[in-house]
């Protein structure tokens, strides 16, 4: 009986009731893509570091890994030190640089990486075979599109251009075996990844022997903090960082955004809750004589409080899976546009759905949508019926 | 006969801002059972405070009320909303039917509120519309019931519980002569069949259908 009272009075202001649900529902959007923007670029960071298994980088003393272009010197050797330890399954020695691909009379600059092709860390193959001779590159789609080539061609690279003589140095035939997808590097950014031998080769002696940054992927069990520790103690000329630490580094780098969000969040918390409380304080003001009569009759207080709350439990549970939905597809949209930010990794989301998260969203939207039926009526149920069927018999 | 109603020296007073307004003056009034009693008077003269009181929806300032047997005028909100819907039924001028409800079902809520379980729940409720002459009526909606049909829903609706005391204000207030006639025949039906009815009315032709009138002016009882 009360849930039919209930149902029927949202019904019977289908055109308010539609309205309310939509703006909850907007709101409830709002306050999922927030929670997913707090979260979701830490998340996909730390889905991305992961994603090839490496937990340790190795980087210059001082350094981040790529954050400047000092190497390590000696890699060579550290490398086969740290592939003698019994808690390392892999490393993978990577040598930033660049490649200039002669294109006609112009030059065709693109990131490069020098890589040890059975361990490497950095790409995933789309088609072809990774390097396995010195003369063997792979690139991404924008390197084949810019060149104009395929799989199979062959190309003339240089690590080196003096822009003011316009001479190349360090150049090479370079056969393309394979076309990749580059993890840590923008969609848009042209980029060859080539042996780590052959790019120092063609840098010259200056790189000799070097390397920008290694990748660890520490055997299984082996704790990654002590392991960090034991390292950075041990090896004087690198920093060791993990990838707990590296998050904590994007963490201060993205902390605003995630103040920004915090703050959206809670506006929207604020609006869905003054949204109800209005659409039930207008209703109960609505129904003050029906609802001292209900009174009068005997209807206990609590029931006609609780008749109330279902109206706007309703709303709330109806509004919510909208919310969902909404919150769902304006984050795909959302990041398809921040996705185009020059610079970040193709891999990168802002905006991450986590069940969790987004149902303790969502669970906190409903809840501050009951609550906020709350105070109207029992203010509703506790009318004096006397005084108000006065009123009302007046009006 | 015992008395279903016993009110002692009733005084009724609001604040509004720094007056007093005095609607009731030390009224007192017995009801005895199987009773039909009349409250005439001017408008504004307390009759209706004094069907609040007696309704338990309201609290005297001061005096002493009795209900069926129970001291009504000082009771909790909950004890009194529980007193309104075991011992009480109103009926009231504008009717005041749940409009999202059918007939049937406007007349199962006191009952649905009191614990009756469905199916007796739905066989009382018939029975009272049968007894009101509208039971081919019962799935409709106050709004598809002209204004004597929502009345007899109305009273229905008041007898659920099988009250001892039946209170109706002003109930022919809103109806035409005809169907006021034929609520007035209700009404005496009713007393007919043992109910006690109070009744405050402007009404004469109700007043006089009354076995006992009861005429009131400034807060007090004449006579």
């Amino acid at each position: 009986m009360i849930a039919t009272l209930a149902l029927s009075s949202l019904i019977r202001h289908r055109a308010r009731t539609a309205l309310a649900i939509l703006g909850v529902a907007v709101s409830a959007a709002m306050l999922l893509d927030m929670v997913m923007l707090s979260s979701g670029m830490r998340e996909s960071f730390r889905s991305l570091l992961l994603s090839q298994g490496f937990q340790l980088r190795l980087s210059p003393k001082g350094t981040l890994p790529f954050d400047t272009e000092a190497t390590i010197r000696s890699a060579d050797s550290l490398v086969a030190l740290l592939r003698s330890r019994a808690t390392v399954a892999a490393v993978s020695p990577v040598l930033g640089g660049q490649l200039h691909f002669a294109v006609g009379n112009a030059t065709l600059t693109a990131t490069a990486l020098g890589v040890d092709p059975a361990v490497q860390g950095d790409y995933e193959l789309i088609a072809g075979h990774s390097p396995t001779a010195p003369d063997e590159v792979v690139v991404n789609d924008a390197v084949l599109r810019a060149l104009g080539r395929a799989v199979g061609d062959t190309v003339r690279a240089a690590a080196g251009y003096d822009p003011q003589l316009r001479t190349l140095s360090g150049q090479r035939v370079l056969r393309i075996v394979g076309r990749v997808r580059f993890i840590y590097l923008a969609l848009d950014q042209r980029a060859a990844a080539l042996p780590i031998a052959t790019l120092r080769a063609m840098n010259g002696p200056a790189s000799a022997g070097r390397a920008s940054l290694a990748m660890v992927r520490l055997r299984p069990g082996v704790d990654v903090d002590r392991e960090r520790a034991a390292l950075e103690a041990q090896l004087r000329t690198v920093t060791v960082i993990s990838t707990s630490e590296a998050l904590k580094q994007v963490d201060e780098r993205l902390s605003y955004f995630r103040q920004l969000a915090v703050i959206l969040g809670a506006v929207s918390l604020v609006v869905g809750f003054l949204l109800v409380t209005t659409l039930v304080t207008v209703s109960v003001n609505e129904r003050i004589g029906e609802i001292s009569v209900m009174r009068a009759i005997g209807v206990r207080r609590w029931r006609v409080v609780a008749q109330i709350l279902l109206e706007s439990s309703v709303i709330m549970l109806v509004a919510t899976p909208v919310g969902l939905a909404l919150g769902l597809v304006t984050a795909r949209w959302l990041n398809s546009i921040l996705a185009r930010f020059p610079g970040l990794p193709e891999r990168i989301d802002f905006f991450l759905f986590q069940p969790s998260a987004a149902w303790t969203a969502l669970g906190l939207l409903a809840l501050s949508g009951v609550l906020a039926g709350v105070y109207p009526s029992w203010r509703g149920a506790s009318l004096p019926i006397a005084t108000t069927l006065r009123q009302e018999a007046v009006g | 006969m015992s008395a279903i109603v016993d009110a002692r020296a009733l005084v009724r007073e609001y604040r509004m801002g720094e007056e007093i307004v005095h609607a009731l003056r030390g009224v007192s009034l017995a009801v005895h059972e199987r009773e039909y009693v009349a409250i005439v008077g001017p408008s504004g003269c307390g009759k209706s405070t004094l069907l609040n009181l007696l309704g338990v929806i309201d609290r005297p300032t001061t005096g002493e009320l009795s209900i069926a047997g129970e001291r009504v005028d000082r009771l909790s909100d909950a004890r009194a909303t529980d007193f309104r819907l075991r011992r009480i039924g109103f009926v009231f001028q504008r009717f005041y039917l749940m409009q999202a409800l059918t007939a049937r079902e406007n007349v199962e809520l006191p009952l649905a509120e009191a614990g009756m379980a469905g199916t007796e729940r739905r066989d009382r409720a018939l029975d009272l519309l049968d007894y009101v002459g509208l039971r081919k009526r019962e799935r409709h909606r106050p709004s598809q019931l002209s204004g004597g049909e929502q009345q007899r829903v109305a009273i229905a609706r008041a007898l659920a519980n099988r009250p001892a005391l039946l209170l109706a204000d002003e109930p022919t207030g809103e109806l035409d002569a005809y169907t006021g006639a034929e609520m007035i025949a209700l009404f005496e039906r009713l007393n007919a069949d043992g109910t006690t009815i109070v009744v405050v009315t402007h009404d004469e032709d109700l007043a006089r259908a009354a076995k006992r009138v009861v005429h009131m002016r400034d807060g007090e009882i004449l006579g």
